[in-house]
């Protein structure tokens, strides 16, 4: 066709050298043969690594895992927090999901609004006894895998205030990371993030449910 | 703030409603007779002091009577502040609600019935405002223990746990 | 709720619903119908709908709790419900010596530290007469319009991001960060820097401070440009302020409400003028005004706030006096540590007031300052011992919010968020 024409014209050509056949099990052959190393030229007779050098070839290019840990892998890299800043906490929050500490670099910008399509929750600030109760609801209607990080000295512990307004979050809700600090610093936080994503790595079900001795109240299939 | 004798005359023209002034740190205070709040801080309005700038409870603990509301008024034209305060026996805690003429006391003196207990009638909406509406008991009261409750010791628990049954 | 309808809130027999539930019942709505224009008879109750923007809510600034009645999308009236932070401060604040006040009243205003130091430290210093030296007077007002620089920072974000613009918020953390550096060189914290104590401040601000100080407020009134810049030639952002939720100067008064939002209605109160503390008197700076009182205006008044802070910070570090930055008072501020080696009287001094305390003498002493979110006072009784009697701390976001129910009355929804965005409510301070 003439360039500059206005029509598109289609050509088709073999896949693979010049030369290879179109039988299926043809190919079949030959991407073994490529995997074990060795050119395609004279196909019937290829070049063959041997021992270390074709363990080695193959290493470069196959990785070979559990499904589980790259489940848990996965899980680690993307968690989604809920947004949920309580009090001072919640501004160093804003900090580490800032410009200079980013935590979208490690991969968890999204905050979402929803607790349904959460599954971090990072409770940043002093939980107070009437927010108790919402809290747990919260975390309540998080989908499994969940966890929880307790940001600051105030939800860890009770931090600063020892009086009757303050609760813990551990009095109501299983927490897997606690980030001590008033108000801890956009590093730590990070810290206690990565901490958390190496946790999940090493093993996404982290016993809290044999702790808590509430075995039984998954919501989801567990192992899923 | 007005001088020592601005507030005398100031007290003065109060009349019977003052019970004592007090200038302290360049600072006036007027005590007031609880019953006539209302119209003690009409008559301030109309002296210039049309900002009421704070309600807020105090506890007396040991003196009586025990619960005292303060009053903070500011006089925007000459920079001028006036403090008004009632004190209230535990046993009669009620006090009349400024809100109708001053709508920025509405939550305040929800916070001083919370916190305090003083009763303020004739308030639009009284309820606790920053504890938990079923809570018991009002925590900014000086024999109000700070944790809630009373720190349970060990060697006391079985007694306590009698008194509780 | 027809299951709750018909239980008593005593629940004697019947299985009563939770407490929780309970609790929502006692909140009554009957005053709404009265104000329903043109729509007649019992049909009012099924118009409305009363929907609760819960304490968890992306747009909420913190947890407040908002019981709205719409009928359709216009808001009818609106309950705050708050007391979803409280934590206590003020009781807390009774069992700890004087100094020790200091960190825990910090974390009311969780936006403004510095202010509540300030609020607390002069009503403590005007109980106990102790004067503060001029250079601690200026360092004080350099971190506190920081801080003022810093809290306006948060608000644009968190404003722009309930609009919808979410790269302001990016570009505000970043200039925190800045101001979050400076803190951390003149007192180690960035946030809740215990660095304002009764009597001046706690430390010399270092070398290198006034240098990047000087940096940042050259880079600041640009990137205060860029933000008007963006913001100004929104036509959302425009649309979504301009006109909307007004109220007029004399009902703000009478609320109670101080600060940017009265400025923004027109009334050009600010203490740092009106009635000055630690030599604001000094400085020359003016106070931006609104004239219609509208989200715009509320939000074109903070942003030149930050401009005329900026200029208040650059008189103040020209000026820097030399001297003491704390009373010489050793009954009120700690010796300097090298004068414990030699001095029995240092020594003395540091060990009472680090065990006991010092004491002030009995009295009541209510003051105010301007907080970037209006009149921020402290009320402080003492009865002569180590530990006060009673602190309250007036805040001016506890006061504001009621103004919250007048300015959104007739508006939609949409003009109720940036409405609750532009009134700038710091939870924190609310609930103390």
């Amino acid at each position: 066709m003439a360039a500059g024409c206005a029509r598109v014209e289609v050509k088709r050509e073999p896949a693979g050298p010049a030369g290879a056949s179109r039988d299926l099990r043809v190919r079949n052959l030959n991407s073994r043969q490529l995997l074990r190393g060795g050119d395609l030229e004279g196909a019937n007779r290829p070049a063959q690594l041997e021992g270390s050098d074709f363990e080695h070839y193959v290493s470069e290019r196959v990785l070979t895992t559990t499904l589980d840990k790259t489940v848990a892998w996965a899980r680690s890299n993307s968690f989604f927090p809920l947004g949920f800043g309580l009090a001072c906490c919640a501004m160093e929050q804003f900090q580490a999901a800032g410009p200079r500490m980013d935590i979208a670099r490690f991969g968890y910008e999204a905050f979402r609004a929803s607790p349904r399509q959460a599954d971090l929750i990072i409770l940043a600030g002093r939980v107070s006894i009437k927010m108790a109760p919402i809290i747990r609801r919260l975390y309540d209607q998080m989908l499994e895998p969940k966890w929880a990080i307790s940001m600051g000295a105030c939800c860890s512990s009770m931090g600063v205030f020892n009086n009757y307004a303050l609760v813990p979050a551990d009095k109501f809700m299983p927490i897997d990371v606690h980030v001590p600090g008033c108000p801890p610093r956009p590093e730590a936080l990070m810290h206690g993030i990565l901490k958390l994503r190496k946790m999940v790595q090493d093993d996404p079900d982290m016993g809290w449910r044999e702790r808590y001795d509430a075995v039984g109240t998954e919501e989801a299939p567990s192992g899923a | 703030m007005p001088d020592a004798t601005g507030l005398e005359l100031l007290a003065a023209e109060l009349g019977d409603a003052t019970l004592e002034t007090v200038y302290f740190r360049e600072r006036a205070t007027v005590v007031v007779d609880p019953v006539q709040i209302r119209s003690v801080l009409a008559s301030l309005r109309a002296h210039g002091f049309t900002f009421l700038a704070s309600v807020h409870g105090v506890d007396h603990y040991p003196e009586e009577p025990r619960l005292g509301v303060i009053y903070e008024l500011l006089d925007m034209g000459r920079v001028d502040r006036i403090t008004v305060k009632i004190r209230v026996p535990l046993d009669d805690p009620r006090v009349e609600s400024v809100t109708a003429d001053w709508p920025t006391a509405d939550h305040q003196e929800r916070e001083v019935y919370d916190m305090f207990g003083v009763v303020f009638e004739g308030h639009p909406d009284l309820r606790r405002i920053l504890m938990p509406e079923d809570y018991e008991g009002h925590p900014q009261r000086r024999d109000f223990p700070i944790g809630g409750e009373p720190v349970i010791f060990t060697r006391d628990e079985s007694k306590w746990l009698e008194t509780r049954e | 709720m027809a299951r709750d309808a018909g239980v008593s809130p005593s629940g004697t027999d019947s299985p009563s619903p939770s407490a929780y539930r309970r609790r929502e019942e006692s909140i009554t709505l009957a005053p709404v119908e009265e104000q329903i224009d043109g729509v007649e008879g019992s049909e009012t109750t099924e118009e409305l709908l009363t929907l609760n923007f819960g304490p968890h809510h992306p747009a909420t600034h913190g947890v407040l709790r908002l019981l709205v009645t719409l009928q359709g999308e216009v808001v009818r009236d609106i309950k705050p419900i708050i007391g979803y932070v409280h934590t206590g401060i003020e009781k807390t604040a009774e069992d700890k010596a004087y100094w020790k006040v200091i960190p825990i009243v910090e974390r009311m205003d969780y936006l403004s530290y510095y202010f509540n130091a300030m609020a607390y430290c002069t009503a403590v210093e005007t109980l106990m007469e102790v004067d503060i030296p001029p250079r601690g007077q200026y360092l004080r007002v350099i971190h506190l319009e920081l801080n003022r620089i810093a809290s306006h920072l948060i608000w644009l974000g968190t404003s722009a991001l309930d609009l919808g613009a979410v790269s302001i918020f990016l570009y505000c953390l970043r200039e925190r960060e800045l101001i979050l550096d400076l803190f951390e060189m003149s007192s180690g914290q960035r946030m809740h820097t215990r660095y304002f104590q009764v009597g001046g401040v706690i430390e010399d601000i270092p070398a290198g401070f006034e240098a990047k100080l000087r940096e940042f407020l050259k880079v600041m009134p640009e990137r205060a440009d860029e933000y008007g810049a963006i913001l100004n030639s929104n036509e959302i952002v425009l649309q979504r302020l301009r006109g909307t939720c007004p109220l007029d100067a004399e009902t703000l008064l009478s609320l109670g409400v101080t600060g940017p939002l009265l400025r923004a209605a027109g009334n050009p109160w600010d203490l740092r003028k009106a009635a000055p503390y630690s030599s604001y008197d000094h400085f020359s700076f003016k106070i931006p005004v609104g004239t219609v009182g509208d989200n715009y205006d509320r939000f074109a008044v903070r942003l030149a706030e930050i401009y005329e802070s900026v200029h208040i910070i650059e008189q103040a570090l020209d000026g820097l006096p030399e001297g003491p930055f704390i009373t010489e008072d050793r009954k009120v501020s700690l010796p300097p540590r090298h004068e414990l080696a030699t001095s029995m009287e240092a020594l003395i001094h540091h060990f009472k007031l680090v065990t006991e305390g010092f004491r002030v003498p009995p009295g009541e002493i209510y003051s105010p300052i301007e907080s970037p979110r209006g009149e921020l006072a402290c009320y402080v009784r003492s009865d002569g011992s180590s530990k006060p009697a009673r602190v309250h701390m007036r805040d001016p976001s506890f006061v504001n919010l009621q103004a919250l129910r007048h300015m959104s009355r007739g508006s939609y929804i949409a003009d109720m968020i940036a409405t609750t965005a532009m009134l700038d409510p710091i939870l924190g301070g609310i609930d103390r």
